[in-house]
């Protein structure tokens, strides 16, 4: 059975249809690219499954539970993390901040209340930063980061928690080349815990990093399969490569 | 562009000094002042809750009087019908008020779906206190428009607290309580997801805060802080009347927390202080106009100080301070509140 399972998605926004009928599914530990041209619906499809956004129809099934209502701090117990196409870190706290901030949103009000856990996420924060090319960063505020490194703070604290599913917009939207590569390497380990939706207009880094691939356009899937698959598709040529 | 090059720890020495001098000040004032000192130590209690709410949490609370009032008016009551002045039921009755009233007007406008946008709660909160204050007004049983005047005295068993300085080093005492009370809070992890909250507040639900809880809580703890205040005042004054739970003190309340510094708990009461004692000498010397000059300087205070007084002399990173308890090895220096 699939990790995420999404059947007949409809969003509206007005009488405009953002999503129509969009049904997509993602293995546990797969690398799944979200592709399409500009207002294609990815982003709107990712605010549906991390639940910024409540369906107007269809149904999101997550590890068995339906969530397609559920609130989003829901959603993040159950094991959903994201990073939005917009960073948003938080910018006057401290990088290592940021992460304990996100490490400790599954603790009990009591001991953050009390600050016993801290101490203990001390040495997995450190990690983590090191992994992220951030340690020596981690007495910075998260605001005065380049653009690429905050990108990669957001993706860190997404990833602290071992979510079962991340969802990415754009994350590697405004870095430099090397930047990229960085990211592609920082995102392999957890090929195999931690399934992954990745929206990127890059199509090498799709392709250097995805399992698999949809292909949205004008809230529809048009196709889906693995990358070669993709590479070769017709109907994929006719309405998306064409326009690129 | 602070005025402190060195990076001392200005938060813990103004904290320090404000106790020290809070202390010492009876020995050295008259009666007319004990009392005056007694009432901004009250009125920091109703800045400290305001300060937890838009400091603190991201609340834009207008009504902060509604449950200073409202606990004021409560004890009022209970004093003149009941004979209720133990300060041992009186007190905790003014915090329970504070707390009920709160809880009850949170759970309205925060436990929405979505977060609210701040001029929602804002209004919400600006209406509830619009509405104590036309409550207070037209019911005979509250007195009307003259209040409660000649409330009897808090009472320790048979010894009635007068103004003076027994009620003082008590309300020192009480406030001391609650500001060590918030310290500890807002330095705590749980401060961090405050700090948080006041940043990213959507980000947050996506990490998995319950962020509407958190904030309801908050909006209630600040609700019972600003009703003991009010019914300390209720007692000290001796009488309460419609503007006391009203959007003259609601605003008051605002004041006081921009002008002292925003989000700095040290910061609160140093508004208070500030705006009373500026606030009265200059109605001594110009009975007419001193509010427009009061205004006047508020203003300036505010439009080149958005972090209010403090703002000159703490660093935004020192304002924010450190979370939770560092772990062993890390330098330990404890930020501030
Ligand atoms: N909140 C909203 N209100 C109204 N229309 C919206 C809203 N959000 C998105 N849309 C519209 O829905 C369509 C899909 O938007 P979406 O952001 O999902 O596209 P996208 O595939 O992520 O595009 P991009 O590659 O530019 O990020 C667009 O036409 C967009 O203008
Ligand atoms: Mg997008």
């Amino acid at each position: 059975m699939a990790l995420l399972e999404a059947e007949g998605v409809v969003q509206l926004y007005g009488a405009l249809r953002a999503l129509d009928g969009v049904a997509f599914s993602v293995a546990e530990g797969q690398f799944h690219g979200l592709v399409g041209p500009n207002g294609s619906g990815k982003s709107t499809l990712m605010k549906c499954i991390a639940g910024a956004e409540i369906p107007t129809g269809g149904a999101i099934r997550f590890a068995g539970t339906d969530i397609t209502a559920l609130p989003p701090e829901r959603r993040a117990r159950l094991g959903i993390s994201l990073k939005f196409q917009i960073t948003s870190v938080m910018p006057n706290l401290t990088v290592y901040d940021n992460v304990l901030l996100a490490l400790q949103a599954g603790d009990r009000l009591r001991d953050l209340v009390r600050s016993l856990t801290r101490g203990g996420y001390d040495a997995r924060i450190r990690e983590t930063l090191a992994r992220f090319r951030l340690i020596e960063r981690s007495d910075d505020l998260a605001g005065i980061l380049s653009h690429g490194q905050q990108q990669w703070l957001e993706i860190a604290m997404a990833l602290v928690r071992q979510p079962k599913l991340l969802l990415l917009d754009e994350p590697t939207a405004g870095m430099s080349p090397e930047e990229r590569w960085a990211t592609a390497e920082i995102l392999e380990p957890v090929r195999g815990h931690c399934a992954m939706v990745i929206v990127e207009h890059d199509l090498d880094f799709i392709r250097e990093i995805c399992d698999r691939l949809t292909v949205l356009n004008q809230g529809v899937v048009v196709d889906s399969g693995t990358v070669a698959e993709i590479q070769n598709s017709e109907k994929v040529r006719e309405v998306y490569l064409s326009r690129v | 562009m602070t005025l402190n090059p060195r990076g001392w720890p200005v938060i813990l020495v103004l904290e320090v000094a404000v106790l020290a001098a809070l202390l010492a000040m009876p020995a050295g004032l008259d009666h007319f002042w004990v009392i005056f000192v007694t009432r901004v130590m009250i009125l920091a209690l109703l800045a400290i809750s305001f300060d937890l709410c838009w400091g603190y949490a991201g609340i834009m609370s207008f009504g902060q009087a509604l449950f200073f009032g409202g606990a004021g008016y409560a004890v009022a009551v209970a004093a003149r019908d009941l004979e209720i002045t133990s300060v041992f039921i009186a007190l905790p009755m003014a915090v329970a008020v504070g707390f009920v009233l709160s809880l009850f007007v949170g759970w309205f406008l925060l436990m929405t779906r979505f977060p609210p946008p701040i001029i929602f709660v804002a209004l919400g909160t600006l209406t509830g206190s619009y509405i104590g204050q036309r409550l207070a007004l037209s019911w005979y049983y509250l007195g009307g428009q003259n209040g409660i005047p000649s409330i009897p005295s808090l009472t320790v068993g048979d010894y009635p607290l007068y103004e003076g300085p027994v009620f003082y080093y008590m309300v020192l005492g009480l406030l001391l309580g609650v500001y060590l009370l918030c310290r500890w809070l807002v330095r705590s992890q749980f401060g961090l997801v405050l700090a948080g909250v006041r940043q990213q507040e959507s980000r947050l639900t996506f990490l998995g805060y319950r962020v509407q809880t958190y904030k309801t809580m908050m909006f209630a703890l600040a609700g019972s802080i600003a009703g003991l205040g009010g019914g300390l005042l209720a007692f000290h004054d001796g009488f309460i009347w419609p503007n006391s739970i009203g959007i003259l003190v609601s605003t008051q309340a605002v004041i006081f927390v921009l002008f002292g510094g925003i989000g700095t708990l040290i910061g609160a009461v140093i508004g208070v202080g500030a705006i009373e004692y500026v606030g009265f000498e200059l109605a001594d010397r110009y009975p007419q106009i001193w509010p427009i000059i009061l205004g006047a300087l508020l203003l300036v205070v505010v439009m080149f100080r958005p972090t209010g007084l403090i703002g000159l002399l703490v660093p935004e990173r020192e304002r924010y301070g450190r979370f939770g308890k560092p772990p062993k090895g890390e330098d330990g220096d404890d930020g501030a509140a």
